[in-house]
């Protein structure tokens, strides 16, 4: 694991300071409804408290498992850290380049092969050119298709997909890593290669975040976890006691 | 608890803030494969493929020419109207489509603006480079022409060409950034851009000579006219393309390279006025799709 050679502290990786998210939903789409909403006196929009005082500190090197119910704040809190959304008020910092396995896939086109997929892809995630080049066999390989990486994504079964655009994601060049909810991709055997691959990243000093609904496999991957209710921290220690705390609400 | 107060100079960022378009010119690599993703599925499936790019223009051009240039007898009153008509449709055609695809290009990414963070202002800019690419075969084949008709244009009138190509550009990118942010919230945004589109081809000298605006106008309202930066670069591009293959004999606006210059600062305010507002709108872009 790099260690930060300053003698006096560790600098952390990701810092979130007292951030509140909060949420407009709107309950008109066009000028036409807001106008006629206001004269009819009703309500435009109304709001919802997905984040409300959250402040913690992930030192590098560190894996960190959020945990949380449906509708906690967990996935919000993931954004903000990769840049998607931004607080209301608060600070989050990031030290060393992000990459997010959040919903892989999202930048694929169903017409474009595998091959320009991957290029696209790997490029949305923050690579350089000569970046891919160097990973290109890496990620065909680890994708379990390299017969059909010149075919129209569009003709892929679902599952080799799946495999292509993790394969993409988790081969980029990251300081911290966001995981959200992505260990549900594919078969068995490809969930543990996943598994695996994190936990190799995790050993060459990558930061770790991961959110998923698979307490157990959170609590292997992860020393560390944070638990979140109603946009609050509730704990924030050990994985194995978050898990029993949260198994608790 | 870490020191926030000094938290930039020791290597931290905040995520999502980024320093808009300097950070598309970084992610050059990015951009490229965005405009080459998008030119390469357009005619994807389609037996003609890119044969549209020329048939569109083609029809169009057909029929203004059949409409203006014979029936309303264009064609005897003004020399190389042809080229005179094509040039102005080929550059409207340009902008049109850069600045609509440019204002639906958020909307159309929503997918990968809510789940990865990467420079927005990538969208409009690649669409816009998308259009330029598909224009380009249009400007082949007015080239083409030209050079048959015999075609000898002087050093400025070819910049003058070359302007009024980047003008177009910067315009739809800082329009396509203003409107695009705002579609973002109100979906009537890209209705509005079709009604401007549309008033477009007639607000400058596409289909008729600019001496008929020039004689039914008062002087001011003239200069108001010719300072549109659709104007100027049909001007522009009227001058380098139609002027040189004519004998001279209709005239080209007055003040022509300085109503491009006052035009480009205009250009430039607009697309500073897009970088703004659309970094105004920006934080709610992920939420708000």
């Amino acid at each position: 694991m790099p260690k930060i050679s300053d003698s006096s502290a560790v600098v952390p990786s990701i810092l979130v300071k007292d951030v509140r998210k909060e949420f407009l939903l709107r309950h008109t789409h066009s000028l036409k409804e807001t106008f006629i909403a206001s004269l009819r006196k009703k309500k435009i929009s109304s709001r919802f408290s997905a984040l409300d005082g959250v402040s913690f500190e992930v030192n590098p090197g560190e894996s960190v498992a959020l945990l949380g119910f449906n509708g906690s704040g967990k996935s919000t809190l993931l954004k903000l850290i990769s840049g998607v959304l931004r607080p209301d008020s608060g600070d989050v910092f990031t030290r060393g380049r992000v990459a997010g396995l959040i919903e892989v896939g999202a930048g694929f086109h169903p017409d474009l092969s595998g091959r320009e997929n991957i290029y696209l892809n790997a490029a949305i995630l923050g690579m350089s050119q000569k970046e891919i080049d160097e990973r290109f066999d890496e990620i065909v390989e680890f994708s379990e298709i390299p017969d059909f990486i010149d075919t129209e994504v569009k003709h892929y079964s679902s599952g080799m997909f799946l495999r292509l655009a993790f394969s993409v994601a988790i081969h980029t060049d990251v300081d911290i890593l966001l995981v959200d909810e992505v260990l549900s991709v594919g078969d068995e055997r490809f969930q543990e290669k996943c598994i695996a691959r994190i936990k190799e990243l995790h050993q060459q000093g990558k930061t770790l975040i991961v959110v998923s609904h698979d307490l157990d496999m959170v609590s292997r991957l992860c020393e560390r976890g944070i638990l979140i209710n109603k946009g609050q921290k509730l704990f924030d220690g050990p994985s194995d006691r978050a898990v029993e705390q949260m198994r608790a609400l | 608890m870490f020191d926030l107060a000094h938290a930039e100079q020791q290597g931290f960022t905040r995520p999502g803030t980024g320093s808009g378009l300097a950070d598309v010119a970084r992610h050059r690599y990015l951009l490229r494969l965005l405009v080459r993703k998008e030119v390469g599925v357009r005619y994807r499936g389609s037996v003609l493929g890119w044969l549209w790019s020329y048939v569109k223009p083609a029809a169009q051009f057909a029929v203004f020419f059949l409409a203006l240039g014979i029936f309303l007898k264009m064609n005897t009153s003004m020399p190389s109207y042809p080229i005179y008509l094509f040039s102005g449709v080929c550059l409207t055609n340009f902008f049109t489509e850069a600045f609509s695809n440019a204002t639906r290009s958020l909307v159309d990414n929503a997918a990968l603006i809510k789940k990865i963070y990467l420079p927005r202002e990538m969208f409009p800019v690649s669409s816009t480079l998308v259009a330029l690419v598909n224009f380009l075969p249009q400007a082949a084949v007015l080239l083409i022409v030209c050079l048959i008709v015999g075609w000898h244009p002087s050093l400025l009138q070819f910049v003058g060409i070359l302007l009024g190509i980047v003008l177009i550009a910067l315009l739809a990118i800082g329009l396509g950034m203003l409107f695009g942010a705002a579609n973002v919230v109100f979906r009537d945004s890209q209705n509005f851009v079709e009604i401007i589109v549309m008033v477009v081809a007639w607000l400058s000298p596409v289909l008729y000579p600019f001496t008929l605006v020039q004689q039914a106008l008062p002087t001011w309202a003239f200069a108001v006219y010719q300072l549109n930066p659709i104007t100027a670069a049909i001007n522009l591009f009227h001058a380098g393309f139609w002027y040189p293959t004519t004998d001279g004999s209709v005239p080209l606006p007055p003040h022509l390279y300085l109503f491009a210059s006052a035009a480009t600062v205009i250009c430039l305010i607009i697309l500073g006025i897009g970088q703004v507002v659309f970094r105004k709108l920006e934080g709610r872009f992920a939420q708000d799709l």
